[in-house]
């Protein structure tokens, strides 16, 4: 009796499970399956999951729009904005982590919780007048606000769980402390290092509200560009799908290579709180 | 030892380009948006700001839509984060334990979170498409009439909750499992000598453990979902008729598509205002269960 109870509950889980799966994959399969279909083949309700797949869609994003350089646009921004974070960010944790100044990690935290839109009127003014909207450095700018914090935030966590040991004795052996940062500390930073600047590139790269302001037709990055496809009378909905798949495919590849990064940068942005 | 004026003030001179960065970028504005909320202008070289005191303060709150938007702005939040911390809770309990393909399951509940949310929302938007999308076909398959969707003044903003649960419940999941990892096993063992169920573990034991990382996710989740932007502006630019138009969405409307900055600069003051003030009561509240018990 016990045991069919327990083999009733394992039944139950694994059934749940696989409801959880399918839910949270749909969307990504559908995406998928409607960027190989033709606009007869959407709008028809009989070809749901069988059908003759076209890359036709694929062909007209890159032909009929320029996505090369959107795809370009993105990346150099992501880039950008992650490694100039970086630069800014590492030191700034160290010191943070390392000297207990709390205020400071206070001010990086108050980065996080103000709304983004709060800023965009003011930057939008600002680079007007200087003439940087439609410009590379604006939107790097305007993303580190982003990537800058997170880095910081995540790194003084990693710095903070470091053993001094190792610091103490370089330092007795007449290392600087510029020194055992860059030559010793820098080193064995490399996890801490990939999973805050993998997070800062993806949500670079997923940035829609600060870019669709700052972007002009020279620097739109690929969420503004897909998010203009839409505006054209009829929407081509295979189009639009393969668009959706090319924006995605970079930040889920980075997803299920590095998952392990991901997981803990996600979850020590919380852990912390 | 024998500093360099380098070494001495090391730690400043790796802290002040981040702090001067943050306070420039961030600091200046926020000034700004508050300055600029006592004005009217609409960005035109030729008209100069024109001072007008607490006069779109006034306004603001004369305003039938930005009332509205307060309301949607807590619908939406209300229902979202229940639903994720809910839901969240119930996944990291039937994920935690040990079984076949964990990896892959873990993996895909990943993906929502990290993948672009604007090119989600238009996948969505096909999904809730009423006359050729899966969600009415899966509705009439069940004997059930369509909905639709994201086109009704009704159903807009549960059809962008669910958007945003399928989004982010992952991440409040992965808290949550994170902190069963770290939960003892003695009261379990305990109870299971009591012959206590399995509901009961789960209410006694489980539930008051794991309170202070529901806490801190709910916390975390709800700053965020405050500010959600871009799957709402993606799919409904906050139609129709404004029924999905929560705070975020207006400012943005009256700024950058009325060019109305100062109205807009008042908006974004109370609803600046309105997040750090529910984070500081979240915070205070956490102190205070955290004292409690």
């Amino acid at each position: 009796m016990i045991k069919k109870k327990g083999q009733g509950k394992r039944f139950l889980q694994t059934l749940l499970t696989f409801l959880v799966l399918i839910v949270f994959a749909f969307p990504f399969v559908w995406m998928l399956l409607a960027s190989f279909k033709t606009q007869a083949q959407i709008l028809s309700t009989g070809q749901l999951f069988v059908f003759k797949p076209t890359f036709h869609n694929y062909v007209a994003v890159f032909k009929e729009y320029d996505f090369l350089k959107f795809i370009w646009n993105s990346f150099v921004v992501a880039f950008g904005s992650t490694l100039l974070s970086l630069i800014l960010g590492l030191p700034a944790a160290y010191a943070i982590a390392r000297h207990h100044l709390q205020k400071l990690g206070l001010l990086i935290l108050v980065a996080r919780i103000i709304p983004g839109i709060t800023f965009l009127i003011p930057w939008f003014i600002l680079f007007s007048k200087i003439h940087l909207v439609d410009t590379y450095t604006a939107l790097i700018l305007s993303h580190m606000l982003v990537g800058l914090p997170f880095i910081i935030w995540i790194m003084i966590s990693f710095f903070e769980a470091l053993p001094t040991e190792i610091e103490e004795s370089a330092l007795i052996d007449g290392c600087t402390h510029h020194q055992v940062f860059l030559r010793i500390i820098m080193p064995i930073s490399g996890p801490g290092v990939i999973t805050s600047s993998l997070l800062s590139f993806i949500f670079s790269w997923n940035n829609f509200m600060f870019s669709i302001i700052l972007a002009g037709d020279k620097t739109k990055t690929l969420p503004i560009a897909v998010f203009n496809f839409m505006s054209y009378s009829e929407i081509n909905w295979g189009a639009l799908m393969a668009a959706a798949c090319i924006i995605t495919l970079p930040v889920l590849l980075i997803a299920l290579v590095s998952q392990r990064y991901v997981v803990s940068g996600l979850a020590a942005g919380a852990v912390k709180g | 030892m024998q500093y360099s004026w380098f070494n001495r003030n090391l730690k400043w001179i790796y802290t002040l380009p981040a702090v001067f960065f943050v306070l420039l970028m961030m600091l200046f504005p926020i000034i700004y948006t508050v300055r600029i909320s006592f004005y009217e202008w609409s960005m035109s070289a030729t008209t100069p700001p024109a001072w007008v005191g607490l006069g779109n303060y006034i306004a603001l709150f004369k305003d039938e839509r930005f009332w509205h938007a307060v309301g949607s702005t807590f619908y939406f939040t209300v229902a979202a984060l229940a639903l994720e911390v809910i839901l969240g809770v119930a996944i990291a309990l039937l994920l935690s334990r040990e079984f076949k393909g964990k990896n892959l399951v873990k993996t895909v509940f990943l993906l929502p979170m990290v993948a672009t949310p604007v090119a989600m929302g238009l996948v969505w938007m096909l999904i809730y498409e009423p006359t050729i999308g899966v969600a009415n076909m899966m509705l009439k398959s069940m004997g059930l009439s369509p909905l639709l969707w994201l086109a009704s003044p009704n159903q807009v903003i549960p059809s962008l909750v669910i958007v945003d649960v399928w989004e982010w419940t992952p991440m409040i999941a992965l808290i949550i499992m994170a902190g069963l990892a770290t939960l003892p096993s003695d009261p379990y063992e305990a109870a299971d000598v009591d012959g206590a169920s399995a509901w009961t573990k789960f209410v006694a034991i489980t539930l008051p453990l794991l309170r202070p990382t529901i806490i801190v996710a709910a916390m975390l989740r709800l700053i965020d979902v405050l500010k959600t932007f871009d799957i709402i502006y993606a799919t409904t630019q906050g139609g129709p008729n404004f029924s999905s138009e929560t705070l975020n969405l207006y400012g943005y409307v009256q700024g950058f598509q009325y060019f109305k900055l100062g109205s807009a600069s008042s908006l974004l003051v109370v609803f600046f205002m309105l997040v750090m003030g529910l984070t500081l009561f979240m915070i205070w509240m956490r102190k205070r269960l955290e004292g409690a018990s």
